[in-house]
């Protein structure tokens, strides 16, 4: 078999584990598959939040099974793995050069200065994160891929196929311009071929900079080189095969190898490295200004205040979230709990947690509301930022009625909106709905007189703060759906002793 | 620019070149035409004033049989054994469905919760009910629920999906394309989105509900259960509760119903939640009147005043039932 058939072969191999453990990250299919299985393989994700927690959460151990690989042969997961690159490669083959003359082919696979940004990416998300703000998310090929899957092409795929993918249609707040990103950094093959994983890539720059520890190279014979180029045509990674080697920018497709026709290029173990360029080209000034820009993005991100004393009433985190600073130090934005989510209550934030928040998960509860006996979003989190609890944990029952529930804000009463308070309309479908028992909403029987004289008997509805958990299914089942009579805000999530509201915490009240 | 050439006579075009050319732009001209008229919308009207049309739900219950009972209640521990007692003293599920019937069962599964909270249909009483269906001659059993909470969590948890596997039951889950407009002449309800699609092949059906406390229109029983067919906004029927669950008495013609009333939830209804709020009561009434089979699970199992619940007296007043379940030919077995 020819290597470039068994690279085709893991190719598919991995894009059908991605899609397959997308596909299945639902309660229906769930099944105990490892479905955040890319993630944890992901290195920058473990060393990212080994950076910014001091710790590597659980599966992210697995992150070293990806590490040993790259140090022996060098980019070998870009190329044989990775699924988004998988979908460059190929979508770079239908739209890209791939009919274009053998010419225009290697010029485009001509190494250019351009390709070093992913590295200055890398070091100022690095450098953010050292402040303590993790943003690899945003450009991370798994986290990126994930998540567009997650809130943009399978809600697509279920308005054209409805109910082929969720049992009721799914909506994501900003949906579009996830989708949107998705559609141009894909169409970017059509002008540079694999240009995400060229020049944005911060996973492929990491990868990149271990690569020059790598043993195994693409060695190039002079003797037998008639410098004809043709090496060039199929490179993936525009890693310069035709002269010296750039280790860091190699995908290890063996391209360059298959279409050599003077077999000068071998794959190599420890060839002598004058041949080549063996570290990532970027000036260090360049490198420094990816230090002041990931320092700035996190001092001008917290001096906005939203994740301290100017937080958002909105920002409600799914049940088992860390405490804000803290679930900013290990959310990648990988979307995955909102993918699991039964209820779709889960939705990608655009500005409402601030800049360093865009795309973590918060409730919205006139889409959807928390499942009182569901823990699914913190068991697909592959970082913690979720922590993994148990129904028992989360509820607060048996070994852990002494802590109480966990909460994730409160409900509050909006009486101009509400039909028995203000509009002499019988409702509580609120409290019908409320799932804790004893019920934290309850209701008092009133016999008003009506604007034309008749008497009326309904029961208006009360919270009781120290029974609420902040689910929000009361707001969900709300029929005033515009806006909601009854609203939960964060105040009162247990996640953070600052936004407490009840002394006691409720625990003396029930 | 220099001109080389001389000019040359323009060619004539043939009769036939010229009979193509002017067809093809007749036709595209008489085609537009054509479409725009057939596209036109002369009218205006009131947008959300329309008139609605849907399809009207047929009677699937069967003639009234003068000497079998209407209503049985039965007594025991084994949770199949009291569901076969109280349809055995019907006559058998044998006179309800025969062989090649295609039965749907209705139950109530609208919280994601475990069985022991008796907010959902209890999976042994599904297993027994099917069974029965099933050896009566059933070719096809659907089970269907429309939940409150999300569908799939409510299969899983309730023990149901365990069942429908057990079984090989349809369990259908509610998509988008599950729901059609019903047309009815209601109290309140007229035009809804119902449940449809596994109404579209169903010659029998049978409502399997639990006995359960609730908040606003103080049970939630085998009349109550049928909610769970109706999507749209149905958190605006608690405007009026109890004309809309009498409603339901009008839409739904069961062949039969089963009221669950092995451990019922007393309090903290329709959703329970603890343990305490769940009393074991030993007991299942089957019967062909939803209206009798309710009021007696209203006094004897909720342990109740009938004159509070407003619904079975507008179901009665009505004539979809008979709230005086004594009246009825009933009949109470031990299991």
């Amino acid at each position: 078999m020819k290597i470039r058939t068994a690279r085709r072969i893991s190719q598919v191999f991995f894009f059908s584990l991605f899609t397959f453990f997308v596909a299945v990250t639902d309660l229906r299919y769930l099944d105990g598959y490892p479905v955040s299985l890319f993630l944890e393989l992901d290195p920058l994700v473990a060393f990212a939040t080994a950076i910014t927690t001091h710790s590597i959460y659980k599966g992210l151990l697995w992150s070293l099974l990806l590490i040993i690989p790259t140090i022996l042969l060098g980019r070998v997961f870009c190329n044989w793995i990775c699924p988004y690159g998988i979908l460059h490669h190929f979508i770079g083959w239908v739209f890209g050069k791939g009919r274009a003359s053998d010419q225009a082919r290697i010029e485009s696979n001509r190494y250019r200065s351009i390709y070093q940004i992913k590295y200055v990416i890398l070091v100022a998300m690095i450098a953010a994160a050292v402040c303590g703000s993790l943003q690899i998310g945003l450009l991370d090929p798994i986290c990126l891929f994930y998540r567009s899957m997650s809130t943009a092409i399978l809600p697509v795929i279920n308005l054209a196929a409805p109910s082929s993918v969720y049992v009721r249609q799914s909506f994501h707040a900003g949906a579009w311009a996830i989708g949107f990103l998705l559609f141009l950094l894909v169409g970017m093959n059509v002008f540079i071929p694999r240009f995400f994983c060229r020049v944005l890539c911060p996973l492929g720059a990491f990868l990149g900079a271990l690569a020059p520890a790598a043993l195994w190279r693409i060695e190039r014979n002079p003797t037998k080189c008639v410098d004809c180029d043709l090496c060039l045509k199929n490179c993936e990674g525009a890693s310069d095969p035709h002269t010296q080697l750039r280790k860091s920018e190699c995908f290890v497709c063996f391209n360059c190898i298959e279409d050599c026709p003077e077999d000068a290029l071998s794959f190599k173990f420890m060839p002598p490295l004058q041949h080549e360029v063996t570290a990532p080209a970027v000036p260090a000034r360049r490198a420094f200004l990816g230090v002041l820009l990931g320092g700035a993005f996190f001092g001008f991100g917290r001096a906005s205040g939203d994740s301290d004393r100017n937080y958002n009433k909105k920002v409600i985190r799914p049940p088992g979230s860390v405490e804000e600073k803290e679930f900013l130090d290990r959310c990648i934005k990988c979307d995955q709990c909102i993918r699991v989510c039964p209820t779709n209550v889960l939705q990608p934030a655009i500005f409402a947690a601030g800049i360093e928040g865009i795309w973590t998960p918060v409730l919205n509860m006139k889409v959807g509301y928390c499942e009182l006996n569901c823990t699914l979003c913190g068991q697909v989190c592959p970082t913690g930022a979720i922590q993994r609890i148990t129904i028992e944990e989360k509820t607060g029952v048996g070994a852990f009625s002494a802590q109480g529930p966990v909460r994730l804000g409160t409900a509050f009463y909006d009486h101009g909106r509400c039909l028995p308070w203000s509009m002499e309309t019988p409702c509580v479908v609120c409290e019908e709905v409320c799932p804790v028992s004893p019920k934290a909403i309850f209701s008092r029987e009133v016999t008003i007189t009506k604007r034309d004289g008749t008497p009326i008997t309904l029961r208006q509805p009360y919270v009781d703060p120290a029974l609420c958990i902040g689910c929000g299914i009361c707001e969900r089942e709300c029929p005033v759906t515009d806006e909601a009579a009854i609203r939960v805000t964060a105040i009162g999530e247990t996640r953070s002793r600052d936004r407490r509201l009840l002394l006691d915490g409720g625990a003396g009240r029930s | 620019m220099k001109n080389s050439n001389p000019p040359e006579p323009d060619p004539q075009i043939s009769r036939r070149e010229f009979l193509l050319r002017a067809g093809a732009a007749g036709a595209l001209i008489a085609g537009s035409s054509l479409g725009g008229l057939a596209l036109w919308q002369r009218r205006h009207f009131v947008p959300g004033f329309q008139e609605k049309g849907g399809l009207r739900l047929p009677s699937f219950s069967l003639p009234p049989d003068k000497l079998l009972p209407e209503m049985a209640i039965a007594h025991g521990v084994d949770h199949e054994k009291v569901v076969r007692a109280a349809i055995g003293a019907l006559g058998g599920m044998g006179r309800f469905i025969g062989k090649g019937d295609i039965v749907v069962i209705k139950p109530n599964v609208a919280f994601d919760r475990p069985p022991a909270l008796a907010a959902t249909t209890h999976p042994d009483a599904l297993r027994a009910v099917a069974r029965m269906v099933l050896e009566a001659g059933a070719a096809k059993v659907l089970v269907a629920d429309n939940p409150i909470n999300s569908p799939a969590g409510c299969y899983l948890k309730s023990g149901l999906l365990a069942v429908a596997d057990e079984l090989h039951l349809d369990l259908l889950y509610p998509e988008t394309n599950s729901f059609a407009p019903i047309q009815m002449d209601g109290e309140i309800l007229r035009n809804w989105a119902f449940f449809d699609a596994p109404f579209k092949r169903a010659t029998k059906v049978i409502g399997l509900a639990p006995c359960k406390d609730h908040n606003l229109c103080h049970a939630s029983m085998t009349m109550k259960n049928w909610y769970g067919l109706l999507g749209g906004r149905r958190n605006q029927f608690h405007q009026h509760i109890h004309s809309i669950v009498s409603d339901f008495a009008l839409m739904m013609k069961p062949t039969l119903v089963v009221l669950d009333g092995m451990n019922v939830l007393m309090k903290n209804g329709p959703t329970g939640g603890r343990l305490s709020d769940v009393k074991p009561m030993g007991t299942v009434v089957a019967g062909t009147d939803m209206v009798a089979v309710d009021s007696y699970g209203y006094t004897h199992l909720l342990e109740r005043d009938i004159t509070e619940l407003t619904y079975i007296r507008k179901a009665s007043n009505r004539g979809l039932g008979n709230m005086d379940w004594k009246q009825t030919r009933h009949k109470e077995v031990q299991a």
